[in-house]
């Protein structure tokens, strides 16, 4: 599912995360994606990683240009591929998965 | 429908406030439109135009009614939108950078995306609600939401975000159009019907002998009165058209003012004066029988008086129809050249009845003729049984009626005996029905034509031979014969049968004339050589009896002579 190169354990240390999450303001769903972003981030990626967090509410003209339905969404932007995780990122083996840190 | 039950109940009532969708015909449907403020659910088969239909509610609010919209589509990018519509005539670009219209292209692909908790989506409703408030859009068009099914996999979520998304809708005020795609038992294949409960309207799209029939119901619509039928629609260059003719109600207008065939011999059956304006003229007759002639003529007759006339063909080509009438002395390419006669020729394969019937109902409301023939309508049986032919025509009738138009059907009679019933089963809709029959006999066939019925005139109830020459059509009084009626040659036969025994009958009272006036002058002689006779005759007898006279005188005068003689002497 995920096009991986076999030696990705070497690039990631190169390649930093570029990462931007969308959240809705203060919701039930978004603390939480907030919340665990943060503790994978500092886990697996520790001073690797640039995180962005933006609030649809505040911009909502984002929504469209990013294609935006479900949120929270997480977007890596960089290292490509570029990928999308939906929802509050509790399950933590699908958000590594998604954000190439694991083999599937 | 009954519409003026409906305008009654509005006085008394305030009834749910309307958005007119602005597609000709389903605001007729509807009474009025969509309801205005709350989600409409438009859904179907795939092709069945579900897309169309409400992208063109979209763009006729923006033109039509000012009205901006909102159109998320799920399903096509905003490029071949704009790309599907600018065929109807529609400008999405320039409606869009006018403000008027907003198109937003939501992009759900599931392999793009990692499902890793609990979500929601808010992302549409900030998305919806910026694009909403952006233009100030009163209309909105979710264009197969469903394919967020597809897309994501909580369904739950899903749901319970769809029905908080069509209440949030109804919140904002918004006249709002949901797609969904079909489904086996169901309207919609995620059950859509369940959260938009107002309207829901059911388009379908049916194959029956391979011809293809675009049809549009009304399933439901909350508080308002509306059309229950099947609607046949039309997708063509301008966009979706409904029909909504079937009105039920017998009280159209009437005219007692006559328009002429055409064929003044007919007229004078007629009473004289043709047909009733706004009437239907069924005209039927076995093959060759001059139907489309007589059609022709009438055409010909309403253009030469200045009046539009619509020729629908089934048969025959525009071209063909123009030479072959120019070969009985009418030159309808006159009439085309001047805009006044419209041909409108298709095959009835084409498409099916409801559609030939809508595309019927436009060219005529475009054109607004005086009046419309059908030649021959015979031909739509091939597209459809006699009872849909029947039920088509008498919408057609309806709306001809209403619009006060003459319509001229011909039809075809199969089978050489004249059945009494029906052709096609509309000879107790139409008002005067002329029957073109074969007359065999002699060894050659000719035309008989007379009038089968005649609603509201005295009308002639003889058969009439009718004759086409290179001059026209004509109608001769029939000979009738020892052996019954006489038409064609025998009936050329008969009159000169006639001529001969005049000159014959001529002759032989010019002998008897002569006869009595030689015996006259015979009588005539014989009677003066009797008067002569008499008068000789009577001449001798008057000389005899002179001469005694005479005699006696001399006599007297001698003896007095005598006497006075011997007195003297004595």
């Amino acid at each position: 599912m995920v096009e991986q190169d076999p030696d990705y354990d070497n690039l990631d240390e190169q390649q930093s995360y570029i990462l931007r999450l969308f959240v809705t303001g203060a919701s039930p769903n978004s603390s939480r994606a907030i919340s665990n972003l943060k503790q994978i981030c500092e886990t697996y990626l520790k001073d690797n990683y640039e995180l962005e967090i933006i609030d649809v509410y505040q911009q909502p003209m984002i929504a469209e240009r990013e294609q935006i339905i479900v949120l929270p969404m997480l977007l890596k932007v960089s290292p490509s591929p570029e990928r999308r995780l939906m929802g509050d990122l509790s399950d933590t083996e699908k958000v590594l998965i998604g954000l190439g840190l694991k083999k599937y | 429908m009954s519409k003026a039950k409906e305008q009654k109940m509005n006085e008394k009532y305030p009834t749910l406030p309307k958005t007119p969708t602005g597609i000709i015909g389903l605001d007729e449907i509807t009474g009025g439109g969509i309801p205005k403020g709350r989600p409409t659910l438009v859904c179907g088969d795939a092709g069945c135009g579900k897309t169309l239909m409400s992208l063109e509610f979209i763009i006729r609010g923006a033109i039509d009614f000012d009205e901006p919209g909102v159109f998320m589509a799920f399903e096509e990018k905003t490029e071949e939108l704009a790309m599907n519509v600018a065929s109807l005539g529609f400008d999405l670009d320039k409606l869009q950078k006018q403000k008027k219209i907003k198109l937003d292209h939501v992009h759900i692909d599931r392999s793009e995306i990692e499902e890793t908790g609990e979500y929601d989506l808010e992302g549409l409703f900030i998305r919806l609600s910026y694009a909403i408030d952006s233009i100030g859009a009163k209309r909105v068009v979710l264009d197969t939401l469903e394919n967020l099914f597809s897309g994501l996999s909580n369904e739950t979520v899903l749901r319970s975000e769809l029905r908080r998304l069509f209440h949030w809708l109804k919140d904002k005020g918004v006249t709002a159009i949901i797609t969904g795609e079909r489904g086996d038992g169901k309207l919609t294949r995620q059950g859509l019907e369940e959260y938009v409960s107002d309207c829901v309207i059911l388009l379908d799209h049916r194959v029956i002998n391979q011809i293809s029939t675009r049809r549009l119901r009304i399933v439901k619509y909350r508080g308002s009165l509306h059309g229950t039928n099947e609607y046949p629609f039309l997708i063509d260059e301008e966009g979706i058209s409904v029909l909504p003719v079937t009105s039920l109600k017998l009280e159209k207008p009437v005219s007692s003012e006559r328009i002429t065939s055409g064929i003044p011999a007919l007229d004078k059956m007629l009473d004289g004066r043709g047909f009733f304006k706004g009437s239907s003229i069924l005209v039927s007759g076995t093959a060759g029988t001059g139907k489309t002639s007589i059609a022709a003529y009438f055409a010909n007759q309403t253009c030469s008086e200045g009046k539009k006339c619509i020729y629908f063909a089934f048969e025959e080509s525009p071209n063909q129809i123009i030479r072959n009438m120019h070969s009985i002395g009418v030159n309808l390419q006159q009439y085309v050249d001047k805009g006044l006669l419209k041909f409108f020729a298709s095959r009835p394969t084409l498409y099916g009845l409801e559609m030939h019937l809508v595309a019927m109902y436009k060219v005529i409301k475009k054109f607004k003729p005086q009046s419309i023939v059908l030649d021959p309508i015979t031909n739509l049986i091939t597209v459809g049984s006699v009872s849909e032919v029947k039920s088509m025509l008498i919408r057609l009738i309806d709306f001809l009626q209403e619009e006060q138009i003459t319509v001229m059907f011909t039809a075809l009679t199969l089978n050489t005996i004249i059945s009494d019933q029906t052709d096609e089963g509309v000879s107790s809709l139409v008002d005067a029905w002329l029957l073109v029959r074969d007359i065999e006999y002699n060894g050659e066939r000719n035309r008989g034509m007379y009038i089968m019925k005649s609603r509201g005139m005295k009308h002639s109830n003889q058969v009439r031979e009718f004759v086409i020459t290179d001059k026209g059509l004509d109608l001769v009084d029939v000979y009738l014969g020892p052996e019954g009626v006489l038409t064609g040659s025998a009936r050329e036969a008969q009159i000169l049968q006639e001529q001969t025994g005049e000159v014959l009958r001529d002759y032989a009272f010019g002998r008897k004339d002569r006869e009595i006036s030689r015996k006259r002058k015979v009588l005539e002689a014989k009677i003066s050589s009797l008067q002569t006779e008499f008068e000789s005759i009577e001449e001798e007898l008057n000389k005899v009896s002179q001469e005694e006279e005479l005699v006696k005188q001399v006599a007297a005068k001698t003896r007095a002579e005598i006497t006075q003689r011997r007195g003297e002497k004595g």
